[in-house]
């Protein structure tokens, strides 16, 4: 504690240098905290406990679809109460960056396996009984400022017409709220008819087909069996089928993106290999610029050993404040993106990601400062304070 | 006095030489100088530039080693000692007093001058109450709170005095110490060295290339060429 002054010191010489290489460290502690916690979502161990929703997709591809089949057999295991099924459109509105998910979805049904959409009585009786009908969140027609009465054009980037355009355009009969405000993240789809869906496909896009079932359970206890039994009475078959949770489900859907652990790593990777280069230029300039303090340090009793902890406190304090100020932020900010994903995208930091943001810091402080601690260790009394 | 009787010099010199390798060139910047320090000695050493006399204090401060010959401070063999020793010696017996002060410009003097107490067991309060006496001591304990930049090149020599004395140290060494300071300034910052010299008693060995500054010191020695050539009473 004795030589905190003189750390300090060292700190606040240079204070816009200081203050921007610690801002450098924060902003890349925070990037890592959010990387790692969507990482860890992703790659968190599959789990069917407490469950009462399960998702039945194809085995082998989250694109490959499932026949329409498949409903009445789901529907006759038991412990299934109810059931619905969807097909994701991938549907663009004018321009590519006007992303929004949007679904075909059996209405009815539908509607009823997931309360949460809040939709009025008129609006709902009219989704389904316009069959080119469709409902929007509050928050999505807010952005692009659609009323009910509107129609909206979508271009198809996966299923073409039978007439082999792109354009489709739907009704907006609807506009709906979520029950719980942590869901509004579900406030930024579309839905619309799946018998309009089916009938207005190429038919070389296998029409009665869909992407999905979600099934209600009878009893959250009774996941795993109900799973498994759905998935034995498709085994070997041409689609045999895949049941999970939710947020598996959710999960699988954006690993179609890629390995998220290896984009996650890579990304980190340059960000970190950046940040090494960056706060080891900032922390060499700085020993360089004080090479005669430090030799003023030796001169008058500081061991070899002492000026070489001196600068690695240096870079530590530097690692340490910006990284956990960083990691901090992304520990603040997490719940925001965690209400955005309507909590299907579980991330929050977990222990693991803290342990391997401070281990990240120990190491990065170690890198940055030693080379320039060897140096300082090396400064010759004589040649400094002679200028040389 | 009998020569049984006489103490032994604080800093005693024998047979000391000191090479320099220049690329493939050695150069030989002392060469075998014989000196006796006693205690409570203000010693200046003159001589132009390359005479060695740097090289002599820093050999004597600890700050090199030699390059043949034996140099006893105290009684102890500092040309023997390993670079650690040298450092935790240096920190027990010697104050620095540079031409350019050498403070350290984000600390205020008073840190400034607690810093070779730092390398002590003292507690925090006590460490400041010496380094406010030591600031006393050279008449500038009103600028105790002011950063280097915030004083003029005197002050800034009385605050690297006072952290040279702070420790009491066996032996104060000052190279240069009015190279960088007006005439007006100089003579207070020498009389100060003096005044520490007689009424303190502390040993002092002093680089100058002014004549008038060596007037200061009790007496005065001249090197060239690496060689004492002339004591002056």
């Amino acid at each position: 504690m004795k030589y905190l002054p003189l750390l300090v010191a060292a700190l606040l010489r240079r204070k816009a240098r200081t203050l921007l290489t610690m801002l450098s460290v924060t902003a890349a502690f925070a990037l890592f905290g959010m990387l790692d916690a969507v990482r860890v979502a992703f790659e968190a161990p599959e789990s069917l406990i407490g469950i009462d929703r399960l998702i039945v997709a194809s085995r082998f591809s989250i694109i490959q679809p499932l026949p329409l089949g498949y409903l009445s057999r789901i529907q006759s295991v038991a412990g299934v109460k109810a059931i619905t099924y969807a097909n994701w459109f991938g549907g663009v509105y004018q321009d590519p960056k006007n992303f929004f998910p949007n679904f075909a979805v059996d209405a009815d049904t539908y509607l009823a396996m997931y309360p949460e959409l809040v939709l009025p009585p008129a609006e709902r009786k009219a989704f389904l009984d316009t069959r080119t009908g469709a409902i929007v969140g509050q928050a999505l027609a807010e952005q692009f400022g659609w009323k009910i009465g509107d129609k909206i054009p979508l271009q198809a980037t996966i299923f073409p017409r039978k007439d082999g355009s792109n354009a489709w355009t739907f009704d907006l009969v609807g506009i709906y709220g979520v029950s719980d405000p942590a869901l509004r993240g579900l406030e930024r789809q579309m839905l619309f008819r799946w018998d309009y869906f089916d009938e207005g496909r190429d038919p070389r896009y296998r029409p009665g087909t869909v992407g999905w079932y979600a099934v209600r359970i009878d009893d959250p206890t009774h996941a795993s069996r109900v799973a498994g039994a759905i998935d034995r009475q498709f085994a070997n078959s041409a689609d045999e089928t895949k049941t999970q949770s939710e947020r598996d489900f959710q999960r699988s859907f954006a690993k179609q993106v890629g390995d998220i652990g290896l984009i996650v790593t890579g990304i980190m990777g340059a960000v970190f290999f950046t940040l090494l280069l960056m706060t080891g230029n900032a922390m060499s300039q700085s020993i360089r610029e004080r090479i005669p303090e430090l030799a003023v340090l030796k001169t008058i009793g500081f061991s070899d050993l002492a000026v070489v902890g001196l600068v690695l406190a240096e870079s530590g304090a530097l690692l340490v404040l910006g990284g956990v100020a960083g990691m901090a932020l992304a520990w603040s900010t997490l719940p925001a993106v965690r209400d955005l994903s309507a909590g299907q995208l579980d991330v929050t930091m977990q222990p693991q990601s803290w342990e391997l943001g401070l281990c990240l810091i120990f190491l990065i402080a170690l890198a940055v400062g030693l080379p320039p601690a060897l140096k300082a260790k090396r400064i010759s009394i004589v040649d400094a304070l002679a200028g040389h | 006095m009998g020569i049984a009787e006489r103490p032994l010099p604080l800093v005693e010199i024998r047979e000391l030489s000191k090479v320099y390798q220049r690329g493939r060139e050695a150069v030989e910047v002392l060469h075998h100088v014989d000196l006796a320090i006693p205690d409570g000695d203000f010693l200046a050493l003159m001589g132009p530039s390359g005479s060695g006399k740097s090289t002599l204090l820093n050999l004597i401060a600890g700050l090199d080693s030699p390059t043949d010959g034996s140099l006893r401070v105290a009684g102890r063999r500092i040309d023997r000692m390993s670079s650690g020793e040298l450092a935790r010696w240096r920190a027990a017996h010697v104050g620095f007093v540079f031409q350019f002060y050498n403070l350290l410009p984000a600390l205020s003097a008073q840190k400034n001058v607690e810093l070779p107490l730092l390398l002590t067991h003292l507690p925090a309060a006590r460490r400041r109450r010496n380094a406010l006496i030591a600031l006393e001591l050279v008449g500038i304990l009103d600028r105790a709170s002011h950063k280097p930049a915030q004083l003029s090149g005197g002050q800034q020599q009385r605050v690297a005095i006072a952290r040279a004395i702070v420790s009491d140290p066996t032996l104060l060494v000052c190279d240069e110490p009015t190279g960088d300071l007006d005439r007006h300034s100089a003579e207070e910052v020498l009389t100060l060295l003096q005044r520490l010299n007689r009424d303190y008693g502390k040993t002092m060995i002093m680089v100058t290339h002014d004549p008038k500054a060596a007037e200061f010191a009790r007496r005065t020695l001249h090197l060239d060429k690496g060689t004492l050539v002339e004591q002056v009473a």
